[in-house]
């Protein structure tokens, strides 16, 4: 078989030539972004680009991941056939017939077992696709079977087609080796064609080949398929804090704060965008969007996408951008304030992604561009705002009255060489009705199992965590200086605090105020003090059958999910039921991003949502581990006119086994 | 055209407490807030600013401290910032205070024409209302207290019609230029500063007028100008309550019998 170079020269040196162009393109677009170190600590990264893009850990945790999978391992094999293949097109001698016979059979064998695998991927791939996609695949803007998938997945498989029948033709015409098990049965079927048709068969088929191959090359970096080019450094470029906390503001004159336009985001948050799948994932997690917000993480990263490439060229000449990348309604390209303002931080969407986009941080980013730069935001956070600013509590409580819950209990002052532990008792253990009986329970724990600890009483203020999360990063700044300044001054080594929100602030937000220290919440410290004996439960909390809501800033944000569930255990002598949605999958309660302090207005509550979910398994005792957990739940329980149903902490349940029995 | 807005930084009085013994206010540690109702007469001055472009003033008399109350202002876009503050000003009440003022208003109004004054209603720390209306008499300014609302501003006729929110009805009001506003909580939603502003203000000149500018006779300033005297400050005793009736097993009942109490006491009206 001869192949035209005088045609297939050109065509190739075109679309190498416009394949290069495209992903300068888009690279160029990329680098509107602002500066971002992710090329630091070379070894996490390439361990996490093993994991995430090699062994497909989360693609593989739903259904038809193993047959994304599958494609992905078939694509890296065949991507080596496929070199071959262009390059034979340009130098007719270079073939796997140069390598030594044992290692070219091999290999073509190889390739023809994989050829078939993807072939069959991509048959499961388009069924899916047209007859029982997920609701998740598609939203307003994409369908399953928008005509670009079903394109890429029609292309793979005409590149299958025409391999099979090159190789079949040419192996009926003696050509090629017979190592090609698929192959070799369509030379069968071609066995009685004629040399003049089967080489016209093999030519058509070579050229087939060629034109889609080359076509499907250029199709990538302008379609979701870019993904192929991106996934694999978007995993090693992501972000290694666990959890992804954002980063510092430096408050100077002349500074930008928060995002406001798409140059505002950093390169990666625009590769994120370029690399996003649209696989649904995360707006499957998504408890707004869930419970019908008009907040879909996945739209977030779509839009910066849209803006990006509509403002790009102006934004290349140095001009700014018309799509405003943020405005009151959505359109496409363009976040909504009230999709923003929606988010809890619940975190399930980083969790999902397959490819490590990070969404709820681009979200954090924006609301510090309203609330800093426009001061733009739902009105009931300016009450909460100048509470936490100027009583350094939610509530506008008097700071003086920060210890009075602990009144029953003495003077517990905390001071460095008399208390081991400082116990940070946050906003709610001190000021909640509800929550200070949970900062009691703590308290009598830890005097029980003998540990020694006092707390900052009035001198205590708010660790920040709404602050920061809602976008008030110049607040939070000032507030989380103050108390880092005090744990040193105070030589405070070991806190134990009530709250997820107050925990995981204090240990992993302040880590970039030069804070370390050992943090630990105390359904962590209960563990360990059942554990080593320190504390002994001389009964079972009679709470009849109990099930436990994960915090998100416990679970997901901090890995904690056995502590509860083992005290639990320990003090009721079962272990808890679980949620449908569970651990890695908890689902949010709804308080959290500062959501606690705003109405809901649209569409189902979250924490409705939950307690429906609670009630499906009957419970007695709903457990928590977060004062803000517990509101919600309690009022979850209320608006669905459930009275039988007790919210407990986890502390109240110790607490209850440390009772003598009446 | 000018609109200044009186502020005065005050303790903030959740936070305040009586101390039972010697009856004093205990002020230690307590910090000190820009007065609830002076925040709405800044954001008024602020919004006109924004919609007529006319000039808006921040005026406070107070400790040279009190600065940091102007600074807020400043933060959320006032044009000028001035603190009066001279020892001999210390000590002083309503009376001595408006004349201060007055005096300070008269001096801005030299270079610019005066519109409107705003004031809030009352502070949280004396609750007397009298400053607003004091300045009002001694500069002949027409008086619209409790305003909730500017419901016309015409600056070239140089008239105002607002609406004064009183107990159970309102009252709209018009008056020639210029005029005196008290103002109350419903009037507007304070602005909250942004970050780039708070920045700015940080390094804001807030200008301070001592007597040497204002040029008052010692006599009617401070606490030689003031005529009245705080003789003793005490919480009021409470009586102790009494139980009535059981909410548990007969609420309709206990509701009945505590309406009767109330109305028994002339507490609540039918
Ligand atoms: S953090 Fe939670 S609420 Fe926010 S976008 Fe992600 S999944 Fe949705
Ligand atoms: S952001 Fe990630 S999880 Fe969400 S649709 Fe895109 S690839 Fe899927």
């Amino acid at each position: 078989m001869s192949i035209n170079q005088t045609i297939y020269i050109p065509l190739f040196a075109v679309s190498v030539l416009f394949f290069c162009y495209s992903c300068y393109q888009r690279l160029q677009l990329i680098s509107l972004g602002t500066s971002e170190n992710r090329t630091d600590r070379a070894g996490a990264r390439f361990a996490k680009m093993l994991t995430y893009a090699f062994a497909q850990k989360r693609v593989v945790q739903r259904p038809f991941g193993l047959n994304h999978s599958l494609l992905f391992w078939a694509f890296l094999l065949l991507a080596l056939a496929n070199g071959e293949f262009l390059l034979e097109g340009l130098f007719p001698s270079v073939s796997l017939a140069l390598l030594p016979t044992p290692l070219h059979y091999g290999l073509a064998y190889v390739f023809d077992a994989v050829s078939l695998l993807t072939l069959a991927c991509v048959t499961i791939a388009f069924a899916r696709r047209l007859f029982f996609a997920p609701d998740y695949l598609g939203n307003e803007y994409s369908s399953p079977r928008s005509g670009e998938a079903l394109l890429i997945l029609g292309m793979i498989a005409s590149l299958m087609i025409a391999f099979f029948m090159l190789h079949g033709a040419q192996i009926a015409l003696g050509e090629a080796a017979a190592s090609r098990p698929i192959s070799a049965l369509f030379g069968k079927v071609f066995a009685s064609l004629s040399v003049a048709s089967l080489e016209s068969v093999a030519l058509a088929s070579w050229w087939v080949h060629a034109v889609v191959l080359l076509v499907f090359m250029n199709v990538l970096p302008r379609s979701k398929h870019m993904h192929i080019l991106t996934a694999i450094p978007n995993t090693y470029l992501c972000s290694l804090e666990q959890p992804n906390t954002q980063l510092r503001e430096i408050f100077e004159k002349g500074q930008r704060f928060g995002v406001g336009a798409v140059e505002h985001f950093s390169w990666k948050d625009l590769l994120d965008s370029l690399t996003c799948t649209e696989c649904g994932r995360c707006q499957d997690v998504c408890p707004a969007h869930i419970t019908g917000k008009p907040l879909n993480p996945r739209r977030i990263v779509h839009d910066i996408k849209v803006n990006l490439m509509a403002n790009g060229p102006t934004l290349k000449d140095g001009f700014s951008g018309e799509l405003p990348m943020i405005a009151e309604e959505q359109g496409e390209g363009t976040s909504s304030e009230e999709a923003l303002w929606s988010c809890t931080t619940c975190g399930a969407c980083v969790n999902v992604c397959p490819v490590l986009i990070e969404q709820m941080p681009k979200i954090v980013k924006m609301r510090r561009h309203l609330v800093q730069e426009r001061a733009e935001f739902p009105e009931e956070l300016l009450t909460f705002f100048e509470n936490a600013e100027q009583r350094s509590n939610p509530w506008g409580m008097a700071p003086a009255d920060r210890g009075k819950w602990s009144s029953l209990l003495g003077e517990r002052p905390f001071s460095v060489d008399k208390t081991e532990y400082l116990f940070f008792v946050g906003c709610a253990g001190a000021f909640d009705t509800r929550a200070k009986q949970v900062s009691v329970a703590v308290a009598t724990i830890m005097d029980q199992a003998g540990i020694t600890w006092g707390m900052f009483g009035k001198e205590e203020v708010c660790c920040g965590d709404s602050l920061r999360r809602l976008g008030n990063e110049y607040v939070f700044d000032k507030m989380a200086k103050a108390n880092v300044e005090m744990f040193i001054e105070k030589g405070v080594s070991k806190i134990v605090t009530a709250c997820p929100h107050c925990f995981s602030t204090l240990k992993n937000d302040y880590r970039q105020y030069g804070l370390e220290l050992e943090v630990i919440h105390h359904t962590e410290l209960i563990e360990k003090l059942i554990q080593d004996g320190k504390l002994k439960l001389p009964r079972n909390a009679e709470l009849g059958k109990t099930i436990f809501h994960d915090s998100c800033y416990l679970g997901r944000h901090n890995d904690t999910y056995n502590a509860p569930r083992n005290v639990i255990k320990a003090a009721t002598g079962n272990a808890p039921a679980e949620f449908g949605r569970s651990r890695e999958n908890g689902f949010c309660c709804g308080a959290g991003g500062g959501r606690m302090w705003m109405e809901e207005l649209t569409g189902e509550r979250i924490n409705r949502n939950r307690v429906s979910e609670a009630l499906e398994q009957k419970p007695d005792t709903l457990c928590v581990s977060c004062p803000y957990c517990m509101t919600m739940m309690e009022d979850g329980l209320k608006d669905l006119g459930n009275e039988q149903v007790q919210v407990k902490d986890v502390a109240e349940v110790v607490a209850e086994a440390l009772m003598p029995k009446q | 055209m000018l609109v200044i807005s009186c502020i005065k930084q005050v303790p903030d009085t959740t936070q305040v407490k009586i101390d039972p013994v010697t009856n004093t206010l205990i002020r230690e540690g307590i910090p000190f807030i820009m007065n609830p109702y002076d925040t709405h007469a800044l954001e008024e001055s602020l919004r006109l600013r924004d919609e007529y472009g006319v000039r808006s003033v921040a005026l406070s008399m107070g400790p040279p401290n009190a600065e940091a109350t102007l600074r807020k202002a400043c933060a959320v876009g006032v044009d000028d910032a001035i603190l009066i503050s001279d020892r001999c000003f210390g000590g002083a009440d309503t009376l001595a205070t408006s004349c201060a003022l007055s005096a300070a208003i008269e001096r801005l109004s030299q270079d610019d024409n005066l519109a409107i004054v705003f004031c809030g209603k009352q502070t949280i720390d004396g609750d007397t209302a009298q400053v607003g209306p004091g300045i009002a008499s001694r500069l002949s300014l027409h008086q619209l207290t409790l305003v909730d609302r500017i419901e016309h501003l015409d600056l070239d006729q140089r008239t105002i019609q607002v609406r004064r929110k009183l107990e159970g009805r309102y009252e709209i009001v018009e008056a020639p230029l210029p005029v005196m506003i008290t103002v109350v909580r419903e009037i507007n939603q304070p602005r909250y500063p942004t970050v780039p502003m708070r920045l700015a203000a940080e390094e804001i000149e807030v200008k301070t007028w001592d007597n040497s500018v204002l040029k008052l006779d010692v006599e009617t300033v401070g606490l030689k100008g003031s005529p009245t005297w705080v003789s003793k400050i005490f919480s009021p005793d409470r009586d102790q309550g009494e139980i009535i009736g059981d909410g548990v097993t007969d609420p309709e009942g206990t509701a009945q019998l505590l309406i009767d109490k109330l109305l028994s006491k002339d507490l609540l009206a039918v």
